[in-house]
């Protein structure tokens, strides 16, 4: 009966057969289709055809001839010793901000799971970072951090010179540390929701054999969430390369002298500011790239064979 | 687990709540004070030192109410994108059967990890130059117009629903836009609702595109004008720090306030399958 009901006998058309059984579905998620390929697919194409061309901005409706380059506008990129700065920049930015992040939330997140007492309030405290806009949250670490800050105010001698944000050593670590603060409620997020899928019993079984909460730790939950935590290494290492608000508004674009310059910072100056988007185009190309061969190492090590 | 290490527990992560949470307090006593007083005694309200006057100076430098109405328009648009568009591909992708469905899933999947500063460069030759879409509501929308974790939970949710009902319906003669108004759309509320808060602070607190796509003042959202503000006009102010924290409280309010309303419908589970599909 339920397949007659499925299936009621209705001629069977040319378009039934190549759209499937409901072409409808096709239409309704045609504007999120046309929606893709307009804002990432066809974006995506282009940047690459641009960083290959001699590419300028020119007024709208006006042709310009754009020869194909080679590797030219590469070549002019990373012959910048800035350009070179940036992307270490964000490899120190990353070495901090990741391995903190992927502890520090998992941490938080098995601590909050079995928390019974102000739940909400703790869930609440760590979340407001994360749904606060990055402007806003800048304009309080600023506060805190300037040369006569807070923060300096209570380390008292041992406040480094000069301040942190203007310290060419501390820069960058502290733009690491303010990401890792304003997003870690999102990756509590994920690892609570990975929680739940660890079977109580074996929390039990190991507690029979012995184990202690530290070694249910590493030998249940750690194990447990790991398809969580390789997303979470992927989601902070994507958000650290796009690096771009911090180093402009905390450090006055990329300051002290450059070092916490971010390459997303460096193609904005050099792509809009100074119009060579082609050359933008072409650091955004090799970041990416980067980011997926670290993306894929990450995925390696810590994938396991699942 | 014994006793003692359950209050060590607590008490840990207790401390690092008001970690969190100092910040945002310090925020509020800061943009209150007549001078900046960045001394531990400065950190606790202090009556002799409490006035209004920055939240005046802010609005003298960037016209906090237009920025307010600009991130809401900006806001609004994506939320009406994404609720409008992205409800009928969740649906299409949950209960229709149609080539390319998955496709489509895979596609809605993979956007997310695609990094915008590749698209940065090519998105402002084509939004500003091409479409001549800079200073205006529309080129700041195009970009995040409809949110792909969004189309994804409400997959998750429609999938969750028993196909019966829609067969039921389509018996009775409904057609397919009927049975997901009437029918589908009043039972996933609680996944509108998930849905709204997490693309709110999407727009909101976006300062990247709205920072590149917006020049003229009276257009930018908030966030936009505050960071301008912050990078360009506070080292001439007489207590940049008190107007800076004020315009920052404004700027956090609305999304921090509807957070903490709606913080139940923030579900790690919801979210969690949003991102990993």
């Amino acid at each position: 009966m339920t397949t007659l009901i499925e299936n009621p006998p209705r001629p069977v058309g040319r378009a039934r057969r190549i759209l499937g059984r409901n072409p409808l579905g096709l239409l309704f998620s045609a504007p999120y289709l046309i929606f893709v390929i307009a804002v990432f697919a066809y974006p995506l194409i282009y940047s690459i055809w641009i960083s290959f061309h001699d590419f300028f901005f020119t007024a709208p409706g006006f042709e310009a001839d754009r020869p194909f380059v080679g590797l030219t506008n590469y070549l002019t990129a990373f012959q910048d010793p800035a350009v070179i700065r940036s992307f270490g920049n964000v490899g120190i930015f990353l070495l901090i901000n990741v391995p903190l992040t992927v502890v520090l939330s998992l941490l938080l997140a098995s601590g909050l799971n079995r928390i019974v007492h102000f739940r909400t309030f703790l869930r609440v405290a760590y979340y407001v970072p994360y749904v606060t806009a990055s402007v806003a949250v800048v304009a309080i670490w600023l506060f805190l951090f300037n040369g006569d800050g807070l923060v300096n105010t209570v380390l008292g001698p041992l406040a480094p010179d000069p301040s942190w944000l203007i310290n060419s050593t501390w820069a960058m670590p502290t733009i690491a540390f303010f990401v890792t603060w304003k997003q870690l409620g999102f990756y509590i997020l994920l690892y609570l929701a990975a929680l739940q899928g660890i079977p109580k019993e074996l929390y039990e079984s190991a507690s029979t054999d012995g184990a202690g909460p530290i070694r249910s730790f590493f030998s249940v939950t750690v194990p447990g969430v790991r398809p969580a935590t390789v997303l979470v290494l992927l989601v902070s290492t994507v958000t650290g390369a796009n690096l771009f608000t911090e180093p402009y508004l905390l450090t006055g674009g990329g300051g002290p002298d450059g070092a916490s310059a971010s390459p997303v910072l460096i193609m904005y100056q050099k792509g809009l500011q100074q119009g060579q988007p082609d050359v933008a185009a072409a650091i955004g190309v090799v970041l990416v790239v980067l980011v997926l061969v670290v993306a894929l190492l990450q995925n390696r090590f810590a994938g396991g064979r699942d | 687990m014994s006793r003692f290490q359950k209050i060590l527990r607590g008490v840990v992560l207790f401390i690092g709540a008001v970690a969190f949470l100092f910040p945002f307090y310090y925020m509020i006593i800061g943009s209150l004070q007549t001078a900046p007083d960045p001394t531990i005694a400065g950190a606790f309200p202090n009556p002799s030192n409490i006035t209004g006057e920055n939240y005046t100076a802010i609005n003298d430098r960037i016209n906090l109410f237009q920025g307010l109405l600009n991130s809401g328009i900006f806001t609004g648009g994506v939320l009406l994108g994404t609720l409008v568009f992205g409800v009928l591909v969740g649906y299409a992708l949950a209960v229709l059967q149609w080539r390319g469905r998955g496709v489509t899933f895979a596609l809605a999947l993979l956007v997310q990890v695609v990094p915008f500063q590749l698209l940065m460069v090519p998105l402002y030759v084509l939004i500003a130059r091409d479409y001549g879409l800079s200073d205006n509501y529309l080129g700041m929308i195009l970009p995040f117009a409809i949110n792909s974790t969004a189309v994804i939970i409400f997959r998750q949710y429609f999938l969750q629903l028993p196909k019966e009902l829609f067969e039921a319906a389509r018996i009775d003669g409904a057609g397919e836009f009927a049975v997901l108004r009437r029918i589908a759309l009043p039972l996933v509320r609680p996944a509108l609702i998930t849905v709204v808060l997490l693309t709110f602070i999407g727009p909101w607190n976006e300062f990247l595109w709205p920072f590149l796509i917006t020049k003229e003042a009276g257009l930018q959202p908030l966030a936009v004008s505050l960071a301008n503000y912050i990078s360009n006009v506070a080292a001439t102010a007489a207590n940049p720090f008190g107007a800076t924290l004020a315009g920052a409280a404004v700027l956090a309010g609305p999304v921090v306030i509807l957070f903490i309303v709606f913080q139940r419908y923030f579900i790690s589970t919801d979210i969690g399958s949003g991102v990993k599909g």
